[in-house]
């Protein structure tokens, strides 16, 4: 195990080392000590390692991350694992904006809360959150997964493609071309599936059913002028 | 005469309100219920580079001897922060265009074109293509706010970043590709449903104001491990705030874009009214790094409606590091071929006035996604033409500058010039000619935001 203490390195150092991983790396686990809200941590890595961060990060923490899987044991800033390509991010605490935004792939899961525009622009990313999530949440989301086990902010989905949007608390309200959809089977197992991977269950509160399913009505997929009140 | 007589009427009066054009776009809008949307840039008349001239040498200034004496037109770009800085044998780049807006064939006669002689390109909304990547051999990503193909893979292939805060066209603007543009293909890069209208975001999506730009640079630097130089793009709306902001949040270029810079498609009238013309935007955005010290350490490149040689001359000697061309590159490939005119007039155009970039018919094969469109384009045939226009513009910078005794382009100085009307005087703070007056300058460091 490697560990790096980010009070006697910089995140410059630590970046650095973790670039220059191969995937054939046998250095696979790492631990970051004294974090301390810094930016940038553990952004742009591209190997199958593990690196566990002690303490709260700043923006951007895991940011395009590829590979790797990057437990933060603490709260993260603004965008983390935004434009994430694959691996997992995981955040014991609560998230600010933009969590996961416009995430290619891979699973993001935030075990607290997440702020407003959580899932923004979401590219295929898988994201959990086991609390809240805030206002524009998945605004323009075009493809993937968003389980919410708590409640939604104001105008989830606004001008949503074609991502799912699972929500088992309430949702205060939803953003254009956002609708409620029948829960099928093939979505229950999407949930089910995205759920087991963050080692998660559906909860004894109905399972899958419990959940409800926001997607794209795909009434604003052609601008028309008739439908110029939804802007 | 009687009152009947053709002499004696009064001919008809068109309306210098209601004009032709006016009264045709109300009869337009009445009829249809929508704005008129098209590419290109702002197409009024703006005051513009004709409206200055060089003064060239004389009695006190010593000229240089042409096709003789060297008059070096190299740029460096990215020095300020990358580790891998770029250099340019020419100050004239080709702007961001994307592989969706313009065809496949077209991003490689772009490539290919600049490539020849030694400057680079740049991508578009959308990712990077390989085909770019491979006919590119200086490529700057652009980091729109849509993300549409963003990745760290393409990230780490690019020359240089650009990240797209706004442009010329349209400040504050989004973008939209007609789902007649989304091909199998792009629907692909961009993770949408082909056909549909795709709209591109006006904001980034995960940070909002300079603060926040700072630590989004400092996050692609990581990335990247400072390899990289980044560029900040702009609309010209506040060039002198927003080009302190750009250097305060760490860019190593500034690429100021003015209204006349073209986009695939948006709406006329945002086209027509927002933004600043290029000729008033570049002293502000050069007297910001200037007050910074940071002039030629942080280089701007400026862009919109730049034509010939006497241009780019006029926008170096006004602090541009390079310009960059978009519009120009497209007619240089072939757009608005007069060859083409019956074609043109089919899709109610004419050559030297097709605007319909967004409509993906284009004839000339370079703003369409038609598999057939787009094969009448040789990008071989279309790179060399590309290449002979910017060989021409180079040389035509060259001729000023060494009547101007300059050793190299960037020596060009606002010193060298003079306005022909108050408007360009004022805007490019230099004197009209014949006089020592610059309008609205009594005090040099007024009226700059």
């Amino acid at each position: 195990m490697r560990s790096v203490d980010l009070e006697e390195s910089s995140v410059r150092e630590l970046n650095g080392e973790l670039h220059r991983l191969t995937p054939e790396t046998n250095e696979t686990r790492w631990v970051i000590e004294h974090p301390h809200g810094k930016h940038a941590i553990a952004c742009g890595l591209d190997a199958p390692v593990t690196v566990e961060v002690k303490g709260h990060v700043g923006y951007y923490c895991a940011g395009m991350n590829k590979h790797a899987t990057i437990v933060i044991d603490g709260n993260a800033g603004v965008g983390v694992a935004e434009n994430m390509i694959s691996g997992e991010v995981r955040v014991k605490g609560d998230a600010s904006q933009a969590a996961g935004a416009t995430g290619v792939g891979g699973l993001l899961v935030i075990e607290g809360n997440a702020s407003a525009r959580c899932g923004i622009s979401m590219k295929g990313i898988d994201i959990v959150v086991k609390g809240s999530i805030g206002p524009m949440s998945a605004f323009m989301a075009q493809a993937g997964t968003l389980v919410v086990f708590g409640d939604a902010g104001e105008a989830l989905g606004d001008s949503i493609y074609e991502a799912r949007l699972f929500v088992r608390g309430s949702v205060a309200s939803l953003g254009a071309d956002c609708i409620e959809k029948p829960l099928s089977d093939e979505d229950k197992v999407i949930l089910l599936g995205v759920l087991e991977r963050a080692g998660l269950s559906a909860g004894s509160d109905g399972g899958p059913d419990g959940f409800r399913l926001y997607g794209s009505a795909r009434k604003l997929y052609h601008f028309h002028i008739d439908n110029v009140d939804a802007y | 005469m009687n009152a009947q007589s053709p002499k004696a009427a009064t001919p008809p009066r068109f309306s210098a309100t209601f004009d032709p054009q006016a009264i045709a776009e109300i009869q337009r809008a009445a009829a249809t219920g929508i704005y008129d949307i098209r590419g290109g840039g702002a197409k009024r008349k703006l005051p513009h580079f004709d409206d200055l001239l060089f003064l060239g040498a004389s009695i006190s200034r010593y000229p240089l001897e042409g096709y003789r004496e060297r008059c070096g037109t190299n740029v460096v770009l990215g020095g300020r922060f990358a580790s891998k800085p770029i250099e340019l044998k020419i100050p004239i780049t080709i702007a961001g265009m994307s592989f969706g807006a313009l065809s496949a064939p077209a991003k490689e006669a772009l490539g290919r074109g600049a490539s020849a002689v030694g400057t680079s390109t740049t991508t578009g909304d959308g990712g990077m293509t390989d085909e770019e990547r491979g006919h590119s051999s200086i490529l700057v990503y652009q980091y729109l706010p849509s993300r549409y193909g963003m990745n760290p893979d393409d990230l780490r292939r690019a020359d240089a970043i650009e990240i797209v805060i706004g442009q010329g066209a349209k400040p504050g603007g989004g973008g939209m590709l007609l789902g007649q543009k989304i091909s199998p293909r792009i629907a692909r890069m961009r993770t949408l449903p082909e056909g549909i209208d795709q709209r591109s975001a006006c904001r980034h999506p995960d940070w909002t104001g300079p603060d926040d730009l700072e630590i989004k640079i400092e996050e692609l630097r990581e990335i990247t491990d400072w390899e990289k130089p980044i560029y900040v793009k702009v609309g010209a709306s506040r060039p002198y705030y927003d080009t302190a902001l750009a250097v305060k949040s760490g860019a190593d270029v500034v690429v100021l874009d003015g209204m006349q810079g073209g986009t695939a498609a948006t709406q006329d009238v945002f086209i027509e009214h927002v933004g600043l013309p290029i000729l008033a935007a570049i002293r502000p955005a050069a007297q910001a790094l200037q007050d910074l010290g940071m002039h030629r350490k942080v280089q701007l490149i400026v862009s919109g409606g730049i034509r010939n040689g006497a241009d780019v001359a006029k926008a170096l000697a006004l602090g541009a590091d390079a310009v960059s061309i978009g519009t120009a590159a497209l007619i240089a490939i072939g757009d608005n071929d007069p060859g083409l005119e019956e074609e043109y007039r089919k899709l109610g155009s004419t050559a030297g006035a097709y605007d319909d970039w967004q409509d993906g018919r284009d004839p000339a094969g370079i703003t369409t996604q038609d598999p057939e469109l787009a094969a009448r384009l040789d990008p071989v045939k279309a790179g060399r033409r590309l290449a002979n226009y910017l060989s021409v513009l180079t040389l035509e910078t060259q001729t000023i500058a060494r009547a101007c005794g300059k050793s190299h382009v960037h020596n060009l100085e606002p010193e060298d010039l003079v306005a022909l009307t108050l408007e360009a005087a004022a805007m490019a703070r230099v004197p009209l000619a014949g006089t020592s007056w610059i309008p609205g300058h009594d005090d040099p460091k007024a009226d700059l935001a």
